[in-house]
């Protein structure tokens, strides 16, 4: 578990990032950090690796105050996956995620082979172990970052918006891979991104944050779309639209399907609607799948 | 001191010879590396060429082209003509780099939005790649001046240096002061010169002020 | 075009060769100014020059450093030293190993600093100490920039070393200057070749020497992988970039 307590972070320019805050995030679940820039959510995520340190308020990951703790040897302890992948443009793709094994001292070809084995779990095709980020697309090279990430097997994993360069149709691959590699790795997830959407997608808790780190809303996907605590939130999530708010309308899809529209009209999706009465289905996350099949719906 | 008073006349004449001769070829270079920037931005196996070209005169040593340079020419050896074409070489060659990057430095989107407003190729050039191509060159240009005034004092030696008179006069006679004259006046041409440059470029690149310094 | 005819006579005559004042002689002597200041210059520049790109700090002392030593007419310089310092081998070197340092130092920054700063990051986050930083990323993909700051120093340091045939008793300035004094111009011409010469022969070596450096799966001329789509305009300032010297051909 990772503990935050009162931690605030005044730049040296005098900025205040983080003033503050307090969060408990729990063990083997996927938290997610979301709001706008200036929120203090990816100074948040750095502080837990100490690449930024807190100017008051103490960090505690399992009970122990990371502030005592050897940066560097914190780093390789823990998983890192940012944005535009920050891979070494100069080592090739088993290389890169052979890294810190590596600098951990494991012999090269037991780092490798493990290697190959996370580009199998990440989804990634062995014949591209040899070739230079270069000449992978963006959606590999965010993979390989991943691989990198897992190497050491950390318990926790930071990911920085790591998916906000990348198209998308590889995005959303992407986001499946992070739910089916935590569904098969139950690790502690801190993830920070700016999409509301994502946030709801990945995260079994979310935090809403607002600029200076201050949470303005906490909790479970679910609890936030049913009860947005004031109008910033509503704004963020986008409840002030009409975008939250579903209705079957009258237009029939096939079989017992009628097309689910929004507030503002617009079209979502649609609902099965056998005998005139709307499905329902469990909102608990382990029911959650990346199967088409409503499998979960329809318990008439 | 004493010794500036009693022959600023030849101090300032000879500053006026060590302007004339490194303004030109610092203009010619700038001039000169316009068409070829734009030119070598364009197509790459000219790139290529000219700078190798350019290189291979930049790596020649100053005083070996300035001997070399009447034969060339066909000039006499003390002709004005010897030091100018010279120093124009070197400063083409400096420019150069600098004008392929900042051709380059236009971005594309830009261009193809210019085109796509109407503007023809020729007026293209003229108000917007140049114009946006600007704070790289001036940039450049900045450097090429400097480099320019400080290399004519080299010309010394085959007598067309300008305040470069100082330093072998100073050498012979054995009289520091001299050299130091001479190396405080090169500066200060040096200085005017990019004060001119810093000028126009604020005149001419007003947007580029805010995007912070150029250099 | 006589000239040109005569000096290559003079320089295909084995006599010329041999004896304290023959070219092998001359040639030898500028190599040795050359390589002893350019040595020096990388003991003091290096070090430094990898300080102030790691930790970002001393940058505008490199900016500053840099325009003065381009604005400082070398020749005037040069005389300066020895009439106060006198003739000889010391004084000679330490004037070389003062022009060599800035172009050198602003390469080796220029090098550091032009890295992507997302693999260093990442490395640092990956648990890289400051100096597995330094040397696993950093240096490598900043070589070829860095060699690209030891061409211009090189070249201004033959140069300087040419030019320093008025004061001095050896280099291949000699001929330039005795042929200049004598009105010899055939024994100037043979100075001109040799030291134009010598120049490319060493500039095309550093040349070959910085494309081997180029780190495989790196674009040439950049530090980070071709496929960035943004095209970044270098954080590097166009007064440090060393001309024509840098990441051409």
């Amino acid at each position: 578990m990772i503990e935050f307590r009162s931690v605030s972070k005044r730049f040296p320019d005098g900025t205040l990032a983080v003033d503050d805050f307090s969060l408990q995030i729990p063990a083997r679940q996927v938290t997610v950090l979301v709001g706008s820039s200036g929120s203090g959510k990816t100074t948040l995520l750095r502080m837990i690796n100490r690449m930024v340190d807190p100017t008051s308020g103490t960090i505690e990951i399992d009970g122990h105050d990371i502030a005592g703790v050897e940066p560097v040897r914190l780093r390789r302890s823990i998983g890192y996956v940012m944005q535009n992948s920050g891979l070494l443009p100069h080592r090739r793709v088993i290389d890169n995620i052979a890294t810190v094994p590596r600098l951990t001292g494991v012999p090269r070809p037991v780092a490798h082979q493990r290697a190959r084995e996370l580009m199998d779990t990440v989804g990634l095709d062995r014949s591209l172990a040899e070739r230079y980020p270069g000449q992978l697309s963006g959606g590999q090279q965010q993979r390989v970052g991943v691989a990198r990430g897992l190497a050491v097997d950390p318990n926790i994993l930071l990911m920085d918006e790591p998916f906000g360069a990348v198209d998308p149709i590889v995005r959303s691959d992407l986001q499946q891979e992070v739910l089916r590699l935590q569904r098969e790795l139950a690790k502690t997830i801190v993830f920070v991104t700016h999409d509301i959407d994502e946030a709801f997608l990945l995260g079994d808790r979310v935090v809403i944050l607002e600029s200076g780190g201050h949470i303005v809303q906490q909790g479970t996907p679910e609890e936030i779309l049913a009860a947005p605590v004031n109008d910033f939130v509503a704004s963020f999530i986008g409840s002030d639209r009409g975008k939250r708010r579903l209705i079957a309308s009258e237009r029939r899809g096939r079989g017992d399907d009628r097309v689910l529209i929004d507030a503002g009209g617009y079209p979502v999706g649609v609902i099965s609607a056998p005998g005139g009465k709307l499905a329902s289905g469990s909102a608990s996350p382990r029911s959650r799948s990346i199967s088409n099949k409503t499998d979960q719906a329809g318990d008439a | 001191m004493v010794w500036l008073w009693n022959n600023l006349g030849l101090v300032l004449g000879l500053a006026a010879e060590h302007a004339r001769l490194s303004a030109i070829p610092i203009l010619v270079g700038f001039a000169a590396s316009i068409p070829l920037g734009w030119v070598a931005s364009r197509f790459a196996w000219l790139r290529g060429l000219l700078l190798t070209v350019f290189g291979i005169v930049f790596t020649i040593p100053s005083l070996a082209l300035f001997v070399v340079m009447p034969l060339l020419l066909g000039t006499r050896i003390l002709d004005d003509l010897n030091v100018i074409v010279a120093l124009s070489l070197y400063a083409i060659a400096m420019m150069l780099r600098g004008a392929i990057d900042g051709f380059g430095s236009v971005s594309p989107d830009v261009l193809q939005s210019a085109t796509a407003v109407g503007f023809a190729a020729a007026s293209r050039f003229w108000t917007v790649q140049l114009p946006l191509a600007g704070p790289v060159l001036l940039a450049n240009l900045r450097v090429v001046s400097v480099s320019t005034v400080s290399l004519l004092s080299v010309a010394a030696l085959i007598g067309k240096g300008g305040l470069g008179y100082l330093f072998t006069n100073g050498y012979q006679r054995a009289f520091p002061e001299e050299i130091v004259i001479g190396i405080v006046f090169t500066l200060l041409i040096a200085a005017v010169f990019d004060i001119v440059l810093v000028l126009l470029g604020r005149l001419l690149l007003p947007w580029s002020r805010r995007a912070g310094r150029a250099a | 075009m006589n000239f040109f005819a005569d000096a290559f006579a003079y320089i295909l005559d084995p006599a010329h060769w041999a004896g304290d004042t023959g070219i092998a002689q001359r040639i030898a002597d500028h190599l040795l100014y050359t390589g002893l200041s350019v040595g020096i210059a990388l003991l003091i520049a290096v070090p430094l020059g990898l300080l102030i790109g790691h930790t970002g700090r001393g940058r505008s002392f490199v900016i500053g450093l840099t325009s003065a030593a381009r604005a400082l007419p070398t020749f005037g310089f040069l005389l300066f030293i020895v009439l106060l310092a006198g003739l000889g081998l010391a004084p000679l070197i330490a004037v070389l190993v003062v022009l060599a340092v800035p172009p050198l130092l602003a390469g080796v920054y220029a090098g550091i600093e032009a890295v992507d700063r997302q693999p260093v990051d990442a490395a640092r986050a990956l648990g890289m100490s400051e100096w597995q930083i330094l040397g696993r990323v950093e240096i490598p993909l900043g070589l070829p920039l860095m060699l690209g700051g030891l061409r211009s120093a090189t070249l201004q340091v033959i140069a300087t070393a040419t030019v320093a045939g008025y004061v001095a008793q050896g280099g291949l300035g000699r001929y330039l200057i005795e042929g200049l004094a004598r009105r010899d111009y055939t024994l100037a011409v043979v100075g001109a070749v040799l030291v134009a010469a010598l120049a490319l022969a060493i500039d095309g070596l550093l040349a070959v020497a910085q494309k081997l450096v180029q780190p495989r799966g790196v674009s040439r001329g950049r530090a980070r992988p071709a496929s960035t789509r943004e095209r970044r305009s270098s954080r590097v300032p166009a007064i440090i970039r060393t001309p024509t010297t840098e990441g051409n051909l």
